[in-house]
């Protein structure tokens, strides 16, 4: 099957209208040694074979349609609204570019400073970029902006070991070709206070989540102010969803907030595409990375939008720009978008207060048959529990035995936590399910 | 014709759906910790349906037209591949289950790696970058790490050409590399004299489009590897005009080290107005063990008719992790369904009428404008968007004047090596007739021009807004439509 509509005809008289023989003189810049290789790809497919092939590949996976799932780190099973899919569908918003012609995209555009609005309304800042790739890379632009906010002198980047570890791994890819040194999750029981204490003048940024990675809300009081008197920046990493019920770090005097927003409405699609989204304070706006929407006003002094401060750009800037950015996740950011105007002021609270309640109730099921649950801090959506043998047994019970998708396995993180799993309950997860995974686990006790 | 913010067409108290009430016991909720308000739209549903309709009404896609967008590929996106992408076992499955409970996605990126191997002809793929300028940071920490690896600590310079695109550069600046710019020649490829003369023993390597963003192919690419390789720096290639080679030339075979694919160019992953992208990087044998971390491999053999077992593993010299979890898998499954559908000749097929498409244009339009460098072109042409004749008249003014004209605009003021650029990149599934009508209007505003330039200078004059201040835009940002929070005023 092919998509090109060329017939034996239109070949020919084009070549003519070229002056060309056939289509392989076009080629004659390529070496001849290597020119016209023999792939190995198998033979095409018609649609109805390829998807006949996909289908079968698709359904050799467990996923959270079918199996109830009780897996979050980073990554969540949350509810979307039909309308979602339906309106990313349309070719308008799915087959359209980068908004560089600001007449005709107006719609990805004011999409974007849907967007951006919504996302300062939800963490609490003055301005939000377009979006990032995802959560982590969100996390490494921050450390970037820091970075070049005090003039590549500050060398020290703190970040906390309840911050996922993925995000960490990515920060430190990042930052290799830099004279940066990230410090501060070497131990896995440092807390904020331990981290407060290593500010000093050399620190561009401190980092922590919130809720972090073990589903814990961290008491963020007092902890800008401790970074500031140094001079440093504060950068909150958050759950969005949380944010339905939560103080935002806006207001808790973050400077920098990030998150991963594959939790407003986007799937799972084992690991991306997701949204990571950044917000920040108005007087960093020329250091952020990522593309920016602004209100303009066109000849006839209509409102519209327009990409704007693209001189930090890299097709403007090159070797000197902020980032080597060249988008954002345009559809996904899209899709969010959707999500939050659908959910709205009332929903997402709505989503939130049921990860609360139902979480909360899936770990005082698991206490009262004995587990162990981590409730040294509040928690939302996710929590801690120690269980009898190792979580990767522990798992197989769950999948072999109940269908169930357990919870992630600590021990692949953190030696100091070697038979914990990290439990997570969404909106999506009804009684009946939490009550089978209960049962489920009480088999394991005995 | 504009349409008002999703904040202004709600009213206290509407939502656009109703979620369940709790089906557990409630758990009291942490007072001091609770936000005092929620600033998020309230609308109900057919009102949000209505509009992100009417904004999707303001959008130009490739569904409406001829997209001729320079080195961006903007080839028809198979509505098929929205599909596999969307069958529940790709959709809704998490990142972080058990191999073994994933066994379907992992057979996927892997079979997805190989093909990318073969198309390229180079000995390892990873599909981890998100998009394509995620894909150069990762071979250029590859090279980089390369250089360290082997003592070689003193390379800090990446060379480019002046006609690379501007993520080459800023790109190398992240990765904490110099950057050298080399000239082109006459004939658009890159100077030999001067890349010869700037190859020593500080060089990291050469970052190279090829095709370039001319749509030349380069004449003397054997002589510019091997410039490069024999001062010990290695080739990157740019991925971005890939469209134009498939099954044609492999960058492993032309002896380049590292490259980088765009899944949303070349494999007609959907460009989303402006992502999400995958841009995979793959690279030559002695690279490998650089690559990020994790890959797909076979941990375990099949047997018989058994599939093998497919995991993770890391390679033993990896850079790193460039995002969190598998990359774009929703990416790799469009693009895996688009090299299923075609094979090796659909794919080969491609790119044959792809430069047969901007060849064809560039004939129709060739007397018209001027040819800055007149060769034979591959999947894109470069003219001139301004006469000497026409003052006042620049490219971007044909650009907008397109928009009249129904089409969107190509590529503009881009490579910077050319004069007023106008960059056409036609695609393979262009017809021939939708061809002529778009070059008849490149004829025709050429014509304009000259005597009513006026139509030009004040166009787009049926687009859903006129031009629009950007300067004022930059001046007085207003980048948010909600009040500034108290506590930051």
């Amino acid at each position: 099957m092919s998509y090109c509509p060329h017939t034996p005809t239109d070949r020919a008289e084009m070549l003519a209208a070229i002056g060309e023989k056939s289509i392989e003189d076009l080629f004659e810049d390529v070496p001849a040694r290597v020119r016209f290789p023999k792939l190995n790809i198998p033979d095409p497919l018609s649609e109805l074979e390829t998807m006949a092939e996909l289908r079968e590949l698709a359904e050799a996976n467990a996923d959270a349609q079918r199996n109830p799932c009780f897996l979050g780190a980073g990554a969540y099973n949350h509810f979307s609204p039909s309308i979602l899919n339906h309106l990313i569908l349309r070719g308008e918003f799915l087959t359209a570019y980068t908004p560089y012609q600001p007449e005709i995209t107006q719609g990805t555009l004011q999409a974007i400073y849907e967007f951006q609005s919504m996302i300062c309304a939800l963490t609490g800042m003055d301005v939000a970029n377009a979006s990032h790739y995802d959560g982590a890379t969100s996390m490494a632009e921050a450390v970037i902006m820091a970075y070049s906010h005090h003039r590549e002198k500050r060398k020290k980047v703190i970040v906390s070991p309840a911050i996922h570890l993925q995000y960490r791994e990515v920060l430190r890819t990042y930052t290799q070709g830099m004279d940066l040194s990230i410090v501060g999750d070497e131990d896995p029981e440092t807390d904020l206070a331990d981290l407060a204490r290593m500010l000093d003048k050399d620190t561009t940024l401190l980092i922590v989540q919130s809720p972090n990675f073990f589903g814990q809300i961290e008491n963020l009081d007092g902890l800008a102010e401790q970074a500031h008197a140094v001079g440093a920046l504060l950068c909150v990493a958050v759950d969005p969803i949380s944010l339905g019920l939560l103080k935002p770090p806006g207001q808790l005097g973050a400077d920098i907030v990030v998150g991963e927003g594959q939790g407003l409405g986007i799937p799972l699609s084992n690991g991306g595409p997701y949204c990571g989204f950044f917000a920040t304070k108005k007087d960093y706006v020329r250091k952020m990375a990522g593309r920016l929407v602004g209100e303009a006003k066109d000849r006839d002094g209509r409102r519209g939008y327009v990409l704007t401060l693209a001189t930090r750009e890299q097709h403007i800037k090159r070797e000197k720009a902020t980032s080597n950015i060249c988008t954002n996740q345009g559809l996904m950011a899209l899709a969010a978008t959707i999500y939050m105007a659908t959910l709205g002021k009332h929903g997402l609270r709505r989503v939130a207060e049921l990860c609360w309640h139902k979480s909360h109730y899936a770990a005082k099921s698991l206490a009262e048959i004995g587990y162990s649950v981590d409730t040294t801090k509040p928690f939302i959506k996710e929590f801690v529990v120690q269980c009898p043998r190792p979580v990767s047994e522990v798992n197989a019970h769950l999948f072999d035995e109940w269908g169930i998708i357990g919870g992630y396995d600590l021990s692949n993180d953190y030696a100091t936590l070697p038979t914990h799993m990290l439990l997570c309950v969404t909106e999506m997860n009804t009684r009946e399910e939490i009550d089978a995974l209960v049962e489920a686990l009480a088999e394991l006790k005995n | 014709m504009t349409e008002p913010l999703i904040y202004d067409l709600g009213r206290p108290g509407r939502t656009g759906v109703t979620l369940p009430n709790p089906d557990v016991p409630e758990t009291a909720l942490p007072a001091d910790l609770l936000r005092d308000d929620l600033d998020l739209p309230e609308v109900d549903q057919l009102t949000v349906v209505r509009h992100f309709t009417r904004l999707s009404r303001l959008n130009y896609g490739i569904d409406l037209g001829l997209y001729p967008l320079g080195s961006c590929t903007m080839k028809y996106n198979p509505r098929l591949n929205e599909d596999t992408a969307r069958l529940p076992g790709f959709w809704s499955s998490h990142p972080l289950q058990h191999p073994d409970t994933a066994q379907g996605s992992l057979a996927l990126m892997y079979q997805l790696q190989e093909w990318l191997k073969d198309i390229s002809g180079l000995a390892g793929v990873t599909l981890q970058p998100a998009a394509g300028a995620q894909g150069e940071l990762t071979g250029v920490f590859i090279m980089r790490a390369y250089h360290r690896s082997r003592g070689d600590i003193q390379r800090d310079t990446i060379l480019i050409p002046n006609s690379a695109h501007g993520t080459n550069p800023a790109t190398s600046s992240m990765a904490g590399l110099k950057v050298i710019e080399l000239p082109s020649d006459a004939r658009g490829n890159v100077d030999l004299a001067a890349l010869k003369a700037a190859c020593n023993d500080t060089v990291v390597g050469l970052m190279l489009t090829n095709p370039n963003t001319l749509g030349l192919f380069e004449e003397h690419v054997e002589e510019v590897v091997k410039a490069v390789h024999e001062c010990g720096g290695l080739v990157y290639g740019d991925g971005a005009n890939m469209n134009a080679i498939l099954g044609i030339a492999r960058p492993g075979d032309l002896g380049f080290d590292v490259m980088h694919f765009n899944l949303h160019k070349t494999f007609s992953t959907p460009h989303g107005g402006g992502g999400p992208g995958s841009g995979p990087v793959g690279v030559a044998a002695h690279l490998v063990d650089f690559l990020p971390a994790p890959l797909v491999g076979i941990v375990e053999e099949g047997e018989g008719d058994e599939p093998p077992l497919y995991g993770f593993i890391t390679p033993k010299k990896s850079i790193g992790r460039l995002k969190a979890f598998n990359g774009n898998f929703g990416m790799h499954v469009r693009a895996y369904t688009y090299i299923r559908v075609h094979g090796a000749s659909g794919l080969r097929g491609n790119s044959e009428n792809a430069v047969l498409n901007a060849n064809y244009v560039l004939s129709k339009i060739r007397n018209h404008y001027t040819v800055p460098y007149d060769r034979p072109c591959m999947h894109e042409c470069v003219v001139e968007g301004v006469w000497a004749d026409a003052p006042g008249v620049h490219a971007l003014d044909v650009s907008k004047r397109l928009i009249d004209y129904g089409y969107h605009p190509p590529t503009n003021y881009f490579p910077l090596i050319v004069h007023e650029a106008l960059m056409i990149e036609p695609t393979e599934t262009e017809t021939k007739e939708t061809l002529d009508a778009f070059a008849d209007a490149l004829v025709s505003i050429a014509k304009e021009a000259h005597e009513q330039p006026d139509l030009l200078t004040s166009a787009p004059h049926n687009a859903p807004v006129s031009r629009l201040d950007e300067v004022s835009a930059a001046k007085q940002l207003v980048l948010c439509c909600r009040p500034i929070p108290e506590w930051a005023s």
